[in-house]
């Protein structure tokens, strides 16, 4: 299967089941539009806008690569994906809800505003001990093991994520394991304190801003409604610093107000931060905020002109990572990975407050999704088969979508959220997906020159 | 070649073999929180 775009001056063809990409010019990119349907002859005549030796000299070229594997190859990978996910047995990574309540009332939170329908909570260091005996014991020889502290924020329930690092800590030498801890924070609570800890024990911190000051107050208030971006700046920036520009993420939401979102990115990176983060915010119509299908020329458009400021300050030595645009090219992950989706009810699972395990942390306080607990293990073994079920080829979409070896068959929890479905992806979240795919690799050809 | 320059010719095919260890960072747990990506992800095995 062939995806070939223009973007940006570049000629782009990817070979979507072998993985290849190819920069081409005019006349190959013409070439490999007609190279299936038509005969040489054909070819010759349909491109008469060439010389001839020429076009037959781009054919020859285009024939040598195809025997090499890197033209038109097929996708034969159903079966061993299908197989490789029905016999995944292990969970290796935990987010923990460690506060179902919060300090901000973002208007896009999964919670409701940080209320939790009333239901505020605090995670237990019980509950979270419980949790990490739970992965240990469910992990089998997996080394890595990831957790993930999420909210509600975080930071409202410091006391147990020291004490719950502390304890996976002291299992990992035992148990022949490595945490791999990772921090959500708004910032509010972030201090001198907060960051030594961090800094010592956190793989990953994920920092939330959504950019410009006016973006991000409008949509991150205070419970009594005051912005919260002056509150967290500085605080924000010097984390940063403090972990080397690496390791971390400036994370943001863009939303229907702010379709200009660009901006926002580059405001990060004019205020210094190297590792950035801005994606789509995921919600039904019916609210003002949610991204609408006549939003996306100008959703494209914005990530053409961030794309081509990012090769600008590249080249100016000012160069940042943005998230969504990252793409490894030839140390990617392999194909089973690729495939097999988001890992989400199988080898990723979400814990409650209480304890209560969701496939991830979007389905949390979704009653039928309700798996089990740390303390009794997974009862709802339904669930998990389902999700077992849930790879690239499950889904009508993505069978024949070129950018399913990036994306892996989309999120989930997004695709039940639009569809009420695990298999039926949501559509908005995959164009502007594929955008990305395509500007990400426009990016790498123009590093390359 | 004259016509075509070759970013990657890495080829999936071949991850079959060794790949599927898992030792690799699930998917959505790095920064997003709402999509899957995996394209930018690398595997443990190539550190
Ligand atoms: S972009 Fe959408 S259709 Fe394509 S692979 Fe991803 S989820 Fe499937
Ligand atoms: S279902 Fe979506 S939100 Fe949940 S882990 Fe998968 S990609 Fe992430």
């Amino acid at each position: 299967m062939i995806h070939q775009y223009k973007n940006n001056g570049y000629n782009i063809v990817m070979d979507v089941c072998s993985g290849a990409v190819h920069v081409v010019d005019d006349l190959v990119y013409d070439i490999i539009a007609l190279f299936e349907e038509k005969s040489e002859d054909e070819i010759v005549t349909a491109l008469s806008k060439y010389k001839k030796e020429d076009v037959l000299e781009g054919i020859s070229e285009v024939k040598a690569l195809k025997e090499e594997g890197l033209l038109f190859t097929e996708d034969e990978y159903e079966e061993y994906v299908t197989d490789f996910k029905q016999r995944k047995t292990v969970v290796k990574a935990l987010c923990l809800h460690i506060a179902h309540d919060c300090n901000l009332a973002c208007k896009y939170c999964f919670a409701g505003e940080g209320e939790y329908n009333g239901d505020r909570s605090l995670m237990s260091i019980e509950v979270g001990k419980k949790a990490i005996d739970f992965l240990v014991a469910n992990s089998g020889n997996r080394v890595n093991l990831e957790v993930d502290f999420f909210g509600g924020e975080p930071l409202m329930n410091f006391q147990v994520v020291k004490e719950i690092v502390a304890y996976g800590r002291s299992l990992e030498e035992k148990h022949n394991k490595k945490f791999r801890f990772t921090l959500t924070t708004n910032g509010m609570l972030l201090n001198d304190e907060v960051m030594e800890f961090a800094n010592k024990e956190m793989s990953n911190v994920v920092l939330s801003i959504d950019g410009r000051k006016e973006v991000h107050d409008r949509m991150r208030p205070t419970p009594n409604g005051k912005g919260s971006y002056d509150i967290i700046i500085e605080k924000f920036k010097k984390m940063a610093e403090l972990r080397n520009q690496t390791n971390y993420y400036v994370r943001g939401t863009f939303t229907h107000n702010n379709l200009d979102f660009s901006k926002d990115v580059l405001h990060l990176a004019d205020l210094g931060f190297k590792q950035i983060s801005v994606e789509p915010v995921v919600s039904l119509p019916e609210e003002p905020y949610a991204l609408r299908k006549e939003d996306l020329p100008q959703l494209f458009e914005e990530y053409d002109t961030l794309a081509k400021e990012m090769i600008k300050r590249k080249k100016e030595g000012k160069g940042f990572n943005f998230f969504h645009f990252m793409i490894d090219l030839n140390q990617g992950p392999c194909v089973a990975k690729r495939l097999s989706g988001c890992g989400s009810g199988v080898e990723y699972l979400a814990v409650t407050p209480w304890g209560d395990l969701y496939p991830c942390h979007q389905f949390v306080g979704t009653e039928e999704f309700l798996m089990g607990n740390v303390f009794d293990g997974i009862k709802n073994t339904d669930i998990q088969s389902e999700f077992k079920l849930c790879n690239v080829y499950a889904k009508e979409a993505c069978r024949n979508c070129f950018a399913r070896f990036y994306c892996s068959g989309g999120c989930a929890a997004n695709s039940y959220k639009f569809h009420g479905s695990i298999l039926e992806p949501y559509e908005i979240g995959c164009e502007l997906q594929k955008k990305r795919i395509e500007c990400a690799i426009m990016l790498k050809a123009a590093m390359e020159e | 070649m004259k016509h075509i320059k070759t970013l990657t010719n890495k080829t999936l095919k071949n991850t079959m073999k060794n790949g599927g260890c898992g030792e690799c960072q699930t998917s959505c747990q790095s920064a997003c929180k709402t999509s899957c990506t995996v394209g930018n992800q690398s595997c443990e095995n190539n550190k």
